[in-house]
């Protein structure tokens, strides 16, 4: 006959309480190991932080930045300044499709070098055909611009007022700011792309790799939501240069632009440049029927 | 006529003060337009330096003894070097009435002809902005950009076009 | 009655089982292992590893998802007929369609975790621990309702085979308003994941009203066409019972959902060609190409000659009725289907992009490896899920036979 078996006295308590103290040190090893790692795991959304989490995660950042670019970097955290709404105009009778604002972008803004992200586009179209995207080339290559017969327009984020990124991000990653600035938090950001599908601009760019700065030409003046080295697999975008209107600085584009098609400033501000433009000059949105009510104008200035 | 005494010196005082604005002082800048100096070739100024001695030669020519590096193409077929330099005062331009102007105001004198792109320079939507959006406007001048004689802006060499991502045709 | 004691005894029967059964088993954990480390390369470097870019931002993974969620939502076309109307015929073979709803929401949710960026940081879209955008994105709004209708179809079967092993009739009243709930959400999960694409109003190729509807009566012709199969091998393989009307009946009713397809289809035909605004240029890539571009209108028409074909193999009774085209018909259309969510969709949706250009999409290694992986697991799963349910339903694996085989010992 079989013995009957006690089944509480069966099973070997030694050797289950052994496999359970050697499952739980390695957890405790695994999570003790990266401590850091699972702060900016735990990391809340940036609208939730108060200015202690705020002063402790950019401590953390700039610690990481150091580490890895070798240099001092400044992350702020400016708030929207009262009483600005930023918006922005371009001369499309002006710009002659130099490039040079995709440039100065990138190096203020810290934009991956390899893969490359431009966080303006400029398309190239014809003045016969007019403003028309089927029929434009953002590749083109000449040895002078402007190219015969062509007209040059200048794409990046528009800083919609009714924007359909921020609608369509499942998490609140990208909304935007009362200056009317639409950012992203790139530490809450989880990469799904909803944001990119529905941005009727192309303005939203991803980092499918992680991003390859060159150590010597990184900029180390940042804003957290602005133009800091951005981790892989999140969505990034102009931000008017946050790091610098904020500061009453124009946006590097502005300064850049050869020709002076590029203008900024406060809608708010009855004496800006922006508003005389609006008020005086033949101003359009793109795809305006899509309603998005873009903060970036162009204008023709004759 | 018998004009007295007190009537030629209101005349008198009065040609002078008629004169002495436009044909001696030079226009005075409005207030907020401050610009960084004009962008004259090294050497060149004060071109009273040679002038002065000189007799002024008003006949329309190309000009071989000197200057004649500058290629004029600005509306050549009307305008030549003395409809905008002041024939008697080397280092300083000229408006149409006659006025004098210097060369840190020659935007007026360009303002002349091409008046909807002053206006738009005066409020800041011509031209290249640096400086602050919020504070006080940086200016150039109209020859920081364009360059008076040939102001036609030059082709340039764009930057490189986006690399394509993989697979575009 | 001891839940943990069904589940501790079910497994024990997908240990169990003939050699093919364990040559199918090893090679679906061949191909998980094969994609899996393809997966594990595209977590260390990044999604650069796909051939998504910033022009077609989804693409192999989000296709796969979306015809998922129409194979999920599918099961609900046997539900109705066999709970509504008491359909005796259908009722047993409804706890596989829950199944295979099941699976496929396994696969759905894979496939979504393995496309976004940060994978780790998927617990921002909890609610109340993360900070999930509700109500106003719509990934939100499929987050919730794809959970919802997963643990309703696990439920309920667990459920139904839980009473079958013990022997006890199921308490109808209990389970048929969770029964009767799952319809509107199998239709919601379909209609929310249409949404997510009609609801872009950048996108003209999908920001028309008829993709909900198409996506609906794509998904009831396709899902059951799996089951279809399904069944027809279960009858050989295994004691499985069902009856040529009930297997008819699925098919008819596929045929009328195939009508519905093929007329949404028309409507945007005559749509695009006749407004011929430039939104047709997306259209145009996907039938006609554009200039030189014309990598995919090979599957566009592929997809639209299969789905006609299936239709009148389905449609009329004699072809319906043949095991031959019965089943030649249940590929053709699970096939078409699979194409018309899939290239069909994402890709001219993305081409050409917002600013015009083009960029030419093809998947990568990487992403075919790791979308086989998921496929993989989700055969794995229904076929062991299936293990069990067809051996309580139909080879008498209950309590009773346990406790009798424990008395012979």
């Amino acid at each position: 006959m079989k013995k009957k078996r006690d089944p509480k006295n069966t099973i070997d308590i030694s050797r289950r309480n052994f496999l359970k103290a050697t499952a739980l040190t390695t957890a405790a090893a695994a999570l003790g190991g990266c401590g850091t790692d699972m702060k900016d795991f735990l990391q809340k959304h940036f609208k939730e932080m108060t200015p202690a989490d705020k002063k402790e995660v950019i401590a953390r950042l700039e610690d990481k930045y150091l580490k890895k670019y070798g240099k001092e970097f400044s992350i702020s955290v400016k708030e929207p300044l009262d009483g600005t709404e930023f918006a922005y105009a371009l001369d499309i009778s002006r710009c002659i499709g130099c490039r040079k604002c995709v440039y100065g972008c990138v190096e203020e803004n810290n934009q991956s070098l390899n893969p490359q992200i431009h966080w303006i586009q400029v398309l190239e179209m014809e003045k016969e055909k007019g403003v028309d995207f089927l029929h434009s080339n953002l590749y083109y290559e000449h040895e002078e611009v402007p190219h015969q017969g062509h007209f040059y327009l200048p794409v990046a984020c528009q800083q919609c007022k009714n924007p359909p990124c921020v609608k369509a991000c499942p998490v609140e990653a990208t909304w935007m700011e009362p200056d009317g600035i639409v950012v992203v938090d790139y530490n809450w950001c989880i990469g799904c792309r909803c944001c990119m599908a529905a941005c009727p601009y192309g303005a939203r760019h991803f980092n499918w790799a992680a991003t390859g700065l060159d150590k010597e030409k990184v900029n180390p003046q940042v804003h957290y939501l602005g133009n800091r080295p951005r981790p892989k697999g999140v969505v990034e975008k102009c931000t008017f240069c946050i790091q610098l209107v904020r500061e009453g600085k124009y946006p590097r584009c502005v300064e850049v632009c050869p020709v002076g098609a590029r203008k900024f400033g406060n809608l708010l501000d009855r004496e800006s440049e922006i508003r005389y433009i609006l008020e005086n000059k033949r101003v359009l949105v793109l795809k305006e029927e899509l309603n998005t009510q873009p903060k970036f104008f162009y204008f023709f200035a004759t | 006529m018998r004009v007295s005494r007190l009537h030629r010196g209101i005349i008198f005082f009065g040609v002078l003060f008629y004169l002495l604005p436009t044909r001696v002082l030079p226009v005075e800048p409005p207030a907020g337009i401050q610009v960084p100096p004009p962008p004259l070739t090294d050497g060149i100024f004060p071109c009273t330096e040679c002038h002065g001695e000189m007799e002024p030669n008003r006949e329309r020519r190309v000009l071989e003894d000197a200057h004649d590096d500058i290629i004029l193409k600005h509306d050549e077929k009307n305008r030549w070097c003395l409809d905008c330099h002041d024939a008697e005062n080397r280092d300083m331009l000229h408006l149409a009435d006659g006025r004098l102007l210097d060369f840190k105001e020659s935007y007026k004198l360009c303002g002349q002809c091409h008046g909807p792109k002053l206006r738009d320079w005066k409020q800041g939507i011509h031209g290249r902005r640096t400086g602050s959006w919020s504070g006080a406007k940086k200016y150039l001048l109209c020859a920081h950009c364009h360059n008076p004689h040939s102001p036609k802006y030059k082709k340039m060499k764009p930057e490189p076009a986006p690399e394509k991502p993989g697979g575009l045709k | 009655m001891n839940f943990l004691r069904f589940i501790k005894e079910s497994f024990k029967i997908i240990l169990k089982g003939n050699k093919y059964y364990y040559s199918w088993i090893g090679f679906l954990l061949v191909l998980i292992i094969w994609g899996a480390t393809g997966y594990i390369e595209q977590f260390n470097e990044g999604l650069i590893v796909t051939n998504m870019r910033d022009p077609i931002s989804w693409a192999f993974y989000i296709g796969n998802f979306t015809f998922l969620v129409g194979v999920a939502a599918a099961a609900i076309m046997l539900v109705i007929p066999a709970y509504i109307y008491n359909w005796k015929p259908l009722k047993e073979v409804v706890i596989f369609g829950e199944l295979l709803a099941v699976s496929s929401l396994i696969m759905c949710m894979l496939f979504v975790t393995v496309d976004i960026g940060n994978p780790l940081r998927i617990w921002h879209m909890l609610p109340f621990v993360g900070k999930i955008n509700f109500p106003d994105s719509l990934l939100a709004w499929d987050f919730f309702v794809l959970n919802i209708y997963f643990f309703l179809n696990l439920g309920i079967v667990a459920y139904l085979l839980y009473t079958l092993f013990y022997k006890k009739e199921y308490n109808r009243k209990v389970l048929l308003p969770f029964v009767l709930f799952s319809i509107p959400m199998a239709i919601a999960i379909h209609s929310v994941t249409a949404f997510l694409y009609n609801g872009l109003a950048a996108r003209p190729f999908w920001n028309t009203a008829l993709l909900a509807p198409r996506f609906l009566a794509s998904a009831f012709c396709s899902g059951p066409a799996v089951l279809l199969i399904l069944f027809q091998l279960l009858k050989k393989f295994t004691n499985f019972e069902i009856k040529d009307e009930a297997i008819w009946k699925i098919a008819e009713l596929m045929a009328y959902a195939m009508f519905l397809n093929l007329f949404f289809f028309g409507s945007e035909v005559f749509k695009e060609i006749y407004s011929d605004t430039e939104h047709m240029v997306h259209f145009k890539y996907l039938y006609q190409g554009i200039g030189e571009n014309n990598d995919i209108v090979f599957y566009g028409w592929v997809s639209v000659i299969i789905s006609f074909i299936a239709f009148l193999l389905f449609l009329i009774p004699k072809t319906r009725k043949n095991i031959v085209t019965l089943n030649l018909g249940a590929l053709l259309i699970y096939f078409g289907v699979y194409i018309e969510k899939g290239i069909a969709l994402l890709i001219p949706g993305f081409t050409p992009d917002v600013l015009g250009q083009i960029y030419v999409y093809r998947p990568s290694m990487t992403e075919i490896r790791t979308s086989v992986a998921i496929f993989s697991i989700g055969f794995l799963i229904f076929t062991l899920l299936t293990k069990v349910a067809v051996a309580i339903i139909f080879e008498d694996f209950s309590i009773d036979s346990i406790q009798r085989r424990k008395r012979l010992d």
